[in-house]
């Protein structure tokens, strides 16, 4: 029981969130993250040694965002230190150290790799999922306290298969002009990450699993999908169970995107729903996500939009570090340290709902290193 | 010359009579014929990338359209249509055909051969929304239009209704569609028990077929640019095949400019910022998902309209939204889709006054906002709806 309200307290703080939204509180005084758990949390002795996290600085806006990261984490003693390594999207494989590293540490956070478009090289980040069996991508849409945006009930948390469907990378010519790609759908691969799904929900005291799907056209495939999902949704009779189909899932995102609470999706619908969601509420500069299997995590920004920055934000140095601080709260939560979680995700929230110190995708003109200290400063409140 | 192209339809015409063909005479049709000079299935004078009707329009000349009313509340917005046309005074005359009540053998689905040829004669329709009943042994009769006329390309011009309050205002793109091939292939197989597969086919046929059109539909209705929309980085061949036809068709248009985006990051920019885009051309998937969304920026299907476009210039106007069986006979449903639809195919017929008129009227009606259907918000039957649109004319 007890095990159970200290799961869903993240939960209960969005909906403290929400409330405190709906009550106008203005962005100074963010009490309701002060909430004292009502008894403590009891590690086990030597819980308190410093982690050691494998660090992918990546490309683009990556080792900006990632130095962020490094330099609050710093600033707030975390019990964490990091194993650098250099990956950049143009190798045509992850080193073996770097993998090594991963499988050792278990825990990674990585900017963002530049993926060629066509070409032979295969996708790095596929890599780095399929090698690790990270089967499962979560990414966390919602409102920051504060930052006004087209949508303001939005609090979407989307989980995506990560392993097959469209991402099978079989492909080949049939007769010249002819291509043909293999979409593969598995019983295994649909069921556990319906279970994943939720299970993620049960544990953080959300209701409802939505299934996203083309069955009615890709009967087979997108069939085998949701029969997995009914399977376990049957298994969790305290969550409500849905199913949309991915295009009028979009269109019901733009229009009214309360309705959706968690969202379980195959590969390729997944990144799409992502992102639409992650845009409506607040753009991918601001969404925390990762990459989990039975043994690794990967935290990162969480909807990227398959790119990672353009030039202007790495020469101006004014790539926004939210999204990937919250991220890193996420590591730190997943990681057993609630508190310093907490602490991150206190202050990332204090200084995006003051809005002295917002990047331009916010509306504001700061520079990344602006919006660190602003944080830093923010920790010792 | 006229009585040539007759002569050659006329064994096809007299088929045609074979078959049963009630609603046409076999008269009309050769005067018809005669009158327009041309016939559609005439395919040996057919250019490729032809894409506009080869129809001489003059002044007088009444065109014959093949009316869909289709299901639910098919039947009630199509009256609509041509209550205003016939205010309007269009010089179109419809040939109405219904959803049969059994299975047409000849097309494997509901939709009879009849009405098949009526478009392909015509070169031109109109749609209401339709359902395939539940049940094996025929095919979807979406997937019938589709395959028996072979439309390939599915258009939507999505534009921010002035005076309809959504969250976004400013929208103003087209999504043009590939619309035969790709994940709508339908070959899937169960590889062992809990493994399937499904084939995504891209050819470069059908690929560069739906670029020529985009470019084409760019240049015509004076856009600054065609977007591919594709997810490349992932699947480098299929999409990749995609990408290189359009870039081969984009170098024929120096003065449109041509962009690649990715999917996912489309979809961001769409929600953000929708005024990003102009014209997208896409893989069919893909176009499905984009085209509902850009629906949803506007207010929803019921304001968005919809063109099919096949082979020398056929096109199959639709309103794309659902049968709506609830509301159905009660005068309640809102025409706007189709009505918009009807619009297109006035441009692609290139009665381009009377589709400005009616296009404005709708606009207006909906501006001012004292006769809205229950959908938008407001109190008002689609009768009242179409007497205002009328009146505005």
């Amino acid at each position: 029981m007890a095990k159970l309200r200290v799961a869903s307290l993240p939960r209960q703080w969005s909906q403290l969130r929400s409330a405190y939204r709906v009550f106008g509180g203005s962005s100074g005084d963010l009490h309701y993250l002060d909430q004292r758990r009502s008894v403590t949390y009891m590690p086990r002795p030597g819980d308190g040694t410093p982690r050691p996290v494998t660090l992918i600085p990546g490309d683009g806006i990556g080792p900006l965002v990632t130095g962020a990261v490094v330099q609050v984490m710093k600033a707030m003693h975390a019990p964490v230190y990091f194993e650098t390594y250099e990956v950049s999207g143009k190798m045509d494989r992850v080193p073996q150290e770097v993998m090594d590293s991963i499988k050792k540490n278990k825990v990674c956070l990585k900017g963002g790799l530049a993926t060629p478009v066509g070409g032979g090289v295969s996708s790095l980040n596929v890599q780095l999922r399929k090698e690790l069996d990270l089967f499962a991508s979560l990414v966390h849409c919602f409102n920051l306290p504060g930052l006004d945006t087209r949508h303001d009930d939005v609090d979407i948390v989307v989980i995506r298969e990560n392993t097959e469907g469209e991402y099978s990378g079989l492909e080949h010519e049939v007769i010249p002009g002819v291509v043909e790609s293999l979409k593969v759908i598995t019983k295994f691969c649909s069921e556990r990450i319906a279970k994943y799904a939720f299970e993620y929900a049960y544990l953080n005291g959300r209701k409802t699993v939505t299934a996203v799907h083309k069955a009615n056209i890709m009967k087979l495939a997108d069939g085998l999908f949701l029969e997995s999902c009914r399977d376990i949704a049957k298994r969790y009779p305290s969550i409500k169970y849905n199913e949309v189909i991915v295009d009028n899932c979009c269109m019901q995102l733009v229009s009214r995107p309360s309705q959706f609470d968690v969202m379980v999706t195959p590969n390729l619908y997944g990144t799409l729903v992502a992102n639409t969601a992650a845009g409506i509420a607040g753009g991918t500069g601001v969404m925390p996500g990762g990459n989990v299997g039975a043994e690794h995590a990967i935290f990162e920004q969480g909807a990227s939009a398959g790119n990672v920055g353009n030039e202007k934000l790495v020469i101006q140095k004014t790539a926004n570090p939210t999204a990937l601080l919250l991220s890193s709260a996420m590591l730190l939560r997943h990681l057993q340290f609630p508190a310093f979680a907490d602490k991150l995700e206190k202050a990332v929230m204090g200084v995006v709902a003051e809005g002295k110190f917002r990047t331009k995708d916010l509306g504001g003109l700061s520079t990344t290193q602006e919006v660190v200290d602003a944080v830093i400063d923010k920790l010792g409140v | 010359m006229a009585a040539q192209t007759a002569r050659r339809c006329s064994g096809l015409v007299d088929r045609m009579m074979a078959w049963g063909s009630r609603s046409v005479a076999k008269q009309s049709i050769l005067e018809t014929l005669s009158a327009s000079s041309t016939c559609q299935n005439d395919k040996s004078a057919a250019a490729p990338g032809n894409f506009t009707q080869r129809r001489s329009f003059g002044g007088e000349t009444t065109i014959t359209a093949t009316l869909f009313p289709g299901d639910g509340i098919g039947p009630e917005i199509a009256d609509s249509v041509k209550e205003i046309f016939n205010a309007t005074q269009v010089p179109i005359k419809w040939e109405e055909f219904e959803i049969g009540k059994t299975i047409d053998p000849r097309t494997g689905s509901f939709l009879t051969w009849e009405s098949m040829e009526s478009v392909r004669r015509n070169g031109i329709g109109l749609k209401g929304p339709m359902t395939t009943p539940i049940g094996k042994g025929f095919k979807s009769l979406n997937l019938t239009l589709r395959k028996e006329l072979g439309l390939y390309a599915n258009v939507r011009p999505c534009l921010s209704i002035p005076g309809y309050k959504t969250r976004y205002d400013n929208v103003d793109l087209v999504t043009i569609r590939e619309n035969t091939e790709g994940e709508y292939s339908g070959l899937e197989h169960q590889v062992v028990k809990g493994v399937v597969e499904s084939l995504k086919i891209i050819t470069r046929q059908a690929s560069m077929r739906v670029a020529e059109y985009a470019f084409h539909y760019a240049q015509t209705h004076g856009r600054k640019r065609v977007s591919a929309i594709h997810k490349a980085n992932i699947m480098k061949k299929t999409d990749g095949l995609f990408l290189q036809c359009c870039r081969e068709v984009a170098e024929k248009y120096p003065d449109i400019v041509y962009e690649e985006v990715i999917i996912d990051n489309c979809c961001m920019m769409l929600v953000k910022n929708p005024s990003l885009f102009d014209v997208l051309c896409m893989p069919n998937l893909y176009g499905d998902i984009i085209s509902d969304l850009c629906a949803g920026l506007i207010g929803g299907l019921g304001l968005t309209p919809s063109g099919n476009i096949g082979d020398n210039g056929l096109a199959l106007m639709e309103a794309v939204h659902g049968t709506a069986p609830d509301i159905a006979g009660k005068n309640m449903a809102n025409p706007t889709a189709l009505l918009l639809s009807s619009v297109m195919m006035l441009q692609h017929l290139k009665i381009q006054d009377k589709a400005d008129q009616i296009h404005k009227a709708i606009m207006k009606t909906i501006e001012e906002g004292q006769y809205l259907t229950r959908d938008l918000g407001g109190k008002s039957s689609t009768s009242e709806y179409t007497k205002a649109v009328i009146g505005n004319l």
